[in-house]
């Protein structure tokens, strides 16, 4: 099996032992607390705007906005590595049909699951800050699956003409 | 003029198939349950978006009205029972949707382990226990989510977690362990230089393969880009609506006022409906894909005529690009859209189910032709 297939293959794996892994930690240990949080806060600014309490309100408000947005963006993290994960294992089973060079197949793939680890890491990092290096982090990685993918397609569209031109 | 019978792949199977695909093998063990997982998920989520998804949207936004109109009217009690019913009906559409997701993931995950099998270093009886564990896993996980709403804090010994979450965790670390163990299987393939095992899934180059690989790929791509634009122009604007309506809603109750809090209550429906479609667009047009790829490996199985084994993933192919499409559109067009969407969904089942149906015929040719191999081995 090719360097390029086994980069796909166990990288991908690896990933989805991770990405399963922390979904495990996150069902056990954070989820139920995070949507508690959730929904007393939002509750508990309604009720303070019941009884015309508006600093109560404000600030149950904002907890609600801190907890929504960290809670958004780790189930995310969760479903992105597992299904980027799968992603590079199907590709890696297939990857003999891209028709480029090993080299240029070794560096696709590598782009491949730099992206898939960095992307969700992004988004997970903007539950730390909210500055502007996780989003560029995300950014950064979603662009290299992306750029890599549209490789791997543009190698498997030029195996498919070659096969036509020598039928 | 090619006959019937000559039209449907007859080639008898390898002596090295026979092996790899024996009956309860791992292979096939992850294959037929892989299949059936994403078959039972797609169902689940079809009767699930077609009986009780609208209807539960509906009665959520009922409750958080009568939630705003409590505070306008400063009754705190009508408030707190209204919210903790937003709080049950959240929670019953949130494990249902953790179900649909959870069961069509480890079927892919299934299909992908099922192909990797061959590479696998472990003998067989080993990879066949690792399957009926991954299995039994793939299919606690979504059972118990999808009983958390019902047993709820039931004589559980956690303050948080029910019994059903326990289970569901557990059956998330039984796929966690089998999947570890895949790759530590792999991991000594590689590690110990063994020969590549000949396999006919990966050398297949058959029409209806390359149609679901190529559109497979389109769909994944599409997705991507969806999700990026999707990420670009309005996810964190979606968050700041969010936020901002809610605070509109409380302030304007604290205000009495109640066009403000009426407003911000049509808006925040409308939000919602935009953010669930986005993500169910991009979610399914990638999920669909990556569906279309694993089975154009598996179409070597897949025991129908090369003309229905097209027809078949251009189905399924047909139905992957219109159900997101039609998910997108069903803000413009309601309901009419949402029929097609499921509609499409329809589809979709109905191509993985004739295909589930052309492997299983393989299964009992391979199986007989062993049946038939070892008979005329019997002295006479």
């Amino acid at each position: 099996m090719s360097g390029s297939r086994r980069v796909l293959i166990i990288g991908g794996i690896a990933l989805a032992v991770w990405g399963m892994s922390y979904g495990l930690w996150y069902a056990v240990f954070a989820e139920h607390q995070a949507l508690d949080t959730i929904g007393s806060s939002l509750a508990g600014s309604f009720a303070a705007a019941a009884d015309r309490n508006p600093a109560v309100m404000e600030s149950s408000l904002e907890q609600y906005r801190e907890a929504k947005y960290v809670y958004d963006r780790q189930v995310d993290v969760h479903g992105h590595w597992i299904g980027l994960a799968m992603l590079l294992i199907v590709l890696g089973i297939g990857f003999d049909r891209v028709s480029f060079p090993e080299r240029l197949r070794l560096f696709l793939a590598m782009g491949l699951l730099v992206g898939a680890v960095v992307f969700p890491l992004g988004v997970l990092l903007e539950t730390i800050s909210h500055g502007p290096l996780p989003r560029a982090i995300a950014i950064t990685g979603s662009a290299f699956v992306v750029a890599s993918l549209l490789g791997s397609a543009a190698g498997v569209v030029a195996r498919g003409s070659s096969a036509i031109n020598a039928d | 003029m090619p006959t019937a019978q000559t039209m449907i792949d007859t080639s008898v199977p390898r002596e090295s198939e026979r092996v790899v695909f024996a009956p309860l093998s791992a292979r096939r063990l992850l294959l037929l349950g892989g299949i059936g997982l994403i078959l039972t998920g797609m169902i689940f989520g079809d009767i699930f978006a077609v009986f009780t998804l609208h209807q539960n949207a509906a009665q959520v936004g009922a409750n958080l009205a009568a939630a705003a109109n409590g505070a306008l009217a400063g009754n705190r009690h009508i408030v707190l029972a209204n919210f903790q019913n937003v709080g049950a009906f959240l929670e019953n559409r949130g494990t249902k949707v953790d179900t649909h997701v959870h069961m069509i993931d480890f079927g892919y995950l299934a299909l992908l382990l099922a192909i990797l099998q061959p590479w696998v270093a472990f003998a067989e009886s080993v990879k066949k226990k690792l399957a009926w564990i991954f299995l039994a896993g793939a299919w606690l996980l979504p059972v118990g989510v999808y009983l958390i709403h019902y047993v709820g804090l039931a004589h559980s010994p956690v303050r948080t977690i029910g019994w059903a979450s326990i289970a569901a965790d557990f059956g998330g670390l039984l796929v966690l362990i089998v999947t570890f163990g895949c790759l530590l299987g792999l991991w000594m393939h590689f590690r110990g230089e063994r020969v590549s095992p000949a396999d006919r899934l990966l050398a297949d180059r058959s029409s209806a393969g390359r149609v679901l690989f190529a559109g497979g790929v389109a769909l994944v791509l599409l997705g991507f880009f969806h999700g990026a634009y999707y990420a670009a122009a309005d996810l964190y604007k979606h968050e700041a609506e969010d936020y901002s309506l809610l605070a509109q809603m409380s302030a304007g109750a604290a205000a009495g006022a109640r066009p403000v809090v009426n407003n911000a209550l049509t808006e925040y429906g409308q939000l919602q409906g935009a953010k669930a479609v986005n993500i169910a667009a991009h979610a399914h047009s990638v999920e669909f894909g990556l569906l279309a790829i694993m089975l154009a490996f598996f179409q070597p199985y897949v025991r129908l005529r090369a003309s229905w084994k097209r027809r078949w993933a251009g189905v399924l192919l047909l139905g992957s690009l219109l159900l997101p499409v039609c998910v997108l559109l069903e803000m413009k067009y309601g309901l009419v859209a949402g029929g097609i969407a499921d509609f499409a969904g329809l589809l979709i089942i109905f191509a993985l189910l004739a295909m589930w149906i052309g492997i299983l015929r393989y299964t009992g040719e391979l199986d007989a032709s062993v049946a038939c191999s070892s008979e005329s081995r019997v002295p006479q």
